[in-house]
């Protein structure tokens, strides 16, 4: 094929050749991957565009609501009757629990205050509808139809029916991105409900089962426990319900324990959720180390000015 | 000017048949589909069968009229395509720029094989963008994936006679009384 140039001949000239525009833009590239990972530059930008897809979203999901609509629309009788009795028999068994429920809040708020432990948890949730999945098949992440049109915030806890989704990763006007428990490396303080043992739930990726790191092959945890959130991170509010244990291999060969847990939320069939407000309660975080030694002195220099 | 254009694109099927002009705003509309196609909501089997719609018409246009679509293009759509994925920026704008360099590359190449020659081709140069995205990744510290992420190229590569036929079909003469 060498006899059939591959650029055109020198006297239609277009500009700078093929090669020099990639050379050029993979750079740029390679220079904009680097601000938006390390600097976090670009976050403006994104929020624009964002914006501008936001129309091309909800246009793309009218088809498959209208569908849904329709279908709705059109279920028997018959289906309709039989959801309507399961869900009045799932009202009757929770309808105990949550009578229970206002009396030991009552109790509750009544021990705290005689401790004087302040309230943690400010109550305020919004509930929000799965836009999408993120197409990226290396995280896993949701969008949802609420932004900062509806308060949501950077950092809220994302719960299902049955337990932690996931959390806010990114606000934008009217859509929050969402990634979910099982994404590589997303962290979650947990606590073993039956011991009461505390440790970090992390996912590890699509198709791969999380685990939790770090525990003792000596550690108190069977197959079957019950893993709620443990709350010491101010993010997650106590007691929600994460995963349950699925194997635990003790090899005393190995440092740590090997502990593979399933999540219980159906963090990749919910359509709706539940976004958590933060608490307000928590004393300021200490600074972190990253940010300098100049920013922590000259933060302690004012503390002792100010006392 | 005109007619030296003209002559470069012919129809791979028949040689024959000289297209008209395209319109720019026809190339637009396409790429808005294709960006549409990839932020469609899908899950399971047809999350993990689709391919980069976006991806396979820059290749078709950047091929089929390297005057109007370049690298340029490509990077700007792959910039769009890092904000509707919540990716990385730069991840698909580079992956998109490399494929449009690649198909200016190869297009004269790619033309002169019938259509259902030009899939395995194709396949090669989708395989190179999911590998590229695939290496930023591996930067980023991601897992390896599963096979099955190879899986998406090799359907769009499929896909790409029936692309190919539809994205040239306004550019087809009309069959008038006066052919021959």
């Amino acid at each position: 094929m060498s006899h059939i140039p591959s650029q055109p001949p020198p006297f239609f000239h277009r500009g700078p050749s093929p090669l020099a525009r990639f050379a050029f833009f993979g750079l740029l590239s390679i220079a904009l991957m680097f601000a938006d990972t390390r600097f976090r530059y670009l976050e403006g930008i994104r929020q624009v565009t964002a914006v501008a897809l936001y129309p091309l979203q909800r246009a793309v999901q009218m088809p498959g609501e209208a569908i849904s609509w329709l279908g709705d629309y059109f279920a028997s009788k018959r289906a309709l009757a039989e959801e309507n009795a399961a869900l009045k028999a799932d009202l009757v068994a929770h309808s105990l629990s949550s009578q229970e429920f206002s009396r030991l809040r009552d109790e509750n708020a009544s021990l705290r205050a005689l401790l004087e432990i302040e309230k943690r948890y400010p109550g305020s949730a919004t509930a929000v509808e799965v836009l999408y999945t993120g197409r990226d098949p290396f995280t896993q992440k949701v969008f949802v139809n609420r932004g900062s049109d509806a308060g949501i915030r950077a950092g809220e806890a994302v719960i299902d029916d049955a337990g932690v989704v996931g959390q806010v990763t990114r606000v934008f006007p009217a859509m929050a991105e969402v990634t979910l428990v099982t994404d590589k490396d997303h962290a979650v303080p947990v606590r073993i409900e039956r011991s009461g043992v505390r440790s970090v739930f992390f996912g590890a990726g699509a198709g791969r089962p999380p685990e939790l790191r770090f525990m003792a092959p000596t550690a108190d945890i069977r197959p079957g426990d019950r893993l709620v959130t443990s709350g010491i991170d101010g993010t997650y509010p106590p007691g929600l319900a994460v995963a349950r244990v699925e194997a635990v291999d003790r090899d005393s060969g190995q440092v740590f324990a090997r502990i593979t847990v399933r999540p219980l939320a159906g963090a990749d069939r919910s359509t709706h959720l539940l976004v958590l407000g933060q608490g307000a309660a928590l004393p300021p975080r200490p600074e972190e180390a990253a940010e300098g030694d100049a920013a922590k002195k000259s933060g302690r220099g004012k503390g002792r000015r100010g006392g | 000017m005109t007619m030296f254009s003209r002559a470069a694109v012919f129809t791979p099927a028949r040689p024959e048949e000289i297209l008209r002009q395209v319109n720019p705003w026809f190339i637009l509309l396409t790429f808005l589909l294709g960006l549409l196609a990839n932020i469609a909501p899908a899950n399971g089997v047809v999350l993990a069968l689709r391919p980069d719609f976006l991806a396979l018409v820059i290749l078709y246009w950047c091929i089929q009229e390297p005057r109007y679509v370049g690298v340029g293009v490509a990077w700007t759509l792959g910039l769009v395509m890092d904000v509707a994925d919540a990716t990385v920026f730069g991840q698909h704008a580079l992956a998109y720029a490399a494929l449009a360099y690649s198909a200016e590359y190869f297009r004269r190449r790619v033309l002169r094989f019938p259509l259902w020659q030009q899939a395995p081709q194709v396949a090669v140069l989708l395989f190179l963008c999911a590998a590229l995205i695939l290496l930023v990744r591996f930067v980023g510290g991601a897992p390896i994936p599963r096979w099955t992420y190879f899986v998406p190229p090799l359907v769009g590569a499929l896909l790409w006679p029936l692309l190919s036929v539809l994205l040239q079909w306004p550019q087809r003469p009309a069959r008038g009384p006066g052919d021959r």
